[in-house]
């Protein structure tokens, strides 16, 4: 099975984490490791640790947190809200666009 | 999983789960209940009447971006009759505020608003630049708060408005609610929550976002495509509100409501009256005219430090006392222009300061 192509944006200062670069191209392998020995589809949280590990430059306890994106942290799945798709355990799809935006910065 | 339609037009692909109210709705449902809201928020408070003249306190980042956005449109969707304005405090934090202000500046082009930039510089003589290159990045947010609360105040005068908005958001008020129980002032805690707040000589400030979500302030500004700045300050967060911030979004993710609920709270809660007896009554700063509840108001009592070499004077009792020990202010002192508050009766009885410019 090829690999996934994903479109994935940095938006309200966490580019600054990704080498203040807001859009990304990434390729993830659609079948993970998951849990203890078992495989599985690759979903959000798979591809949050996969940026932790790949792309993340710095600061990581601002993007990551208990295993999944950091509270305050907004993430769309194709202009969706993430918590209209499963959140951490939707599946991707090749070609999907991922957003992820903090809103911790000031105003 | 398969698109769920929107709870309220029944009819499109649903895109954003309110926090509030856990509806699930599509993209143009949602511009209309946030624009509503806000609106809604503004006439149950009263807090304008026709032909007032209103600054937005614009910092360029998403909050104040979004609130000139929704100022705008309702003010032509309902014909509010105010004139607008852009008010913005520059700091002179180089690498931050100098970057904001320049999407400030662009939102005035698409805003079509007059836009007044008021600084640090102007009015103290001292940027955060060089506040925190002479006294380290320790209290340096206490100085940068008191001095943007009253340069907005100053800002507003000069523009001669009736009012002035600002973006704080529920998340902010809710943070700020539970800042002040854990620090114990009642004070803030009985006032924190009002939607507007007039001194008795001061401009009225009010909050047309009180109960409106950050997480949709964000989500507006990113559907709408708004151009907003988003960068820490370089000279570390309030690290306090960190706290209770990172705490709140816990609770959110927890449960969605905790930050409504906690406004709430924060609107029930009732000062004994013979605790409020004991509070300071406001006065006007015998030094520059602008309210306080002591001799001297906060700005200038921190300035004082500044420009007598020692900083934590208005901060800590043992800075107070080490200045009190170096006798009174010199008469060639920095001082901050006299306030006068616009549509006052101004009875000057304060005695005359000399002014010094650098």
């Amino acid at each position: 099975m090829s690999h996934l192509r994903l479109k994935v944006e940095f938006g309200g200062g966490l580019e600054l984490l990704f080498s203040n670069q807001r859009k990304h191209l990434v390729t993830v392998p659609p079948v993970v490791p998951q849990g203890n020995e078992g495989e599985g589809p690759a979903d959000i949280n798979f591809l949050v640790h996969w940026l932790k590990d790949n792309l993340l430059k710095e600061r990581p306890e601002l993007f990551i947190e208990g295993g999944t994106v950091r509270p305050g942290i907004l993430v769309l799945v194709n202009d969706t809200d993430w918590e209209l798709e499963g959140e951490g355990d939707y599946e991707l799809k090749e070609g999907d666009e991922i957003v992820f935006i903090s809103t911790l910065h000031g105003g | 999983m398969a698109p769920k339609s929107c709870a309220l037009c029944r009819n499109a692909k649903a895109i954003l789960r309110r926090p509030k109210t856990g509806q699930q709705i599509c993209k143009d449902c949602f511009f209309r209940v946030f624009e509503t809201e806000v609106h809604n928020t503004i006439t149950e408070a009263r807090l304008f009447k026709q032909g007032d003249s209103v600054a937005i306190g614009a910092s360029g980042g998403k909050d104040s971006t979004v609130l000139a956005y929704v100022m705008k449109t309702l003010n032509e969707r309902y014909q509010y009759g105010l004139n607008l304005f852009l008010l913005s405090i520059d700091e002179g934090i180089t690498g931050y505020r100098d970057d904001s202000l320049e999407t400030v500046k662009r939102n005035q082009q698409q805003y079509d608003m007059p836009l007044k930039i008021l600084s640090y510089h102007e009015l103290y003589g001292w940027t955060m630049d060089r506040v925190v290159s002479t006294i380290g990045k320790k209290n340096n947010c206490t100085f940068c708060g008191v001095f943007r609360r009253q340069a907005l105040d100053r800002g507003a005068a000069t523009l001669g408005v009736d009012h002035i908005v600002t973006g704080h958001n529920a998340d902010d008020i809710a943070e700020t609610v539970l800042m002040n129980i854990m620090r114990g002032d009642i004070a803030r805690l009985g006032r924190c929550t009002a939607i507007c707040t007039q001194g008795e000589d001061t401009i009225r400030r009010s909050k047309p976002f009180k109960y409106a979500y950050e997480k949709e302030i964000v989500m507006y500004a990113y559907f709408k495509k708004l151009d907003y700045f988003s960068t820490e300050c370089i000279y570390s967060p309030d690290a306090y509100r960190g706290h209770a911030r990172a705490f709140l979004k816990d609770l959110e993710a927890a449960r969605p409501s905790a930050i409504i609920d906690i406004i709430h709270s924060g609107e029930a809660f009732e000062v004994k009256d013979e605790v409020r007896a004991t509070q300071k009554a406001q006065q006007t700063c015998i030094r520059c005219g602008y309210m306080s509840s002591n001799d001297l108001c906060k700005a200038c009592s921190l300035l004082e430090g500044l420009e007598r070499g020692m900083s934590t004077a208005a901060i800590t009792d043992k800075g107070r006392r080490k200045l009190e020990a170096q006798g009174p202010a010199p008469d060639n002192l920095r001082t901050i222009p006299y306030f006068h508050p616009p549509n006052s009766t101004i009875t000057n009885d304060s005695p005359e300061q000399p002014q010094v410019n650098d």
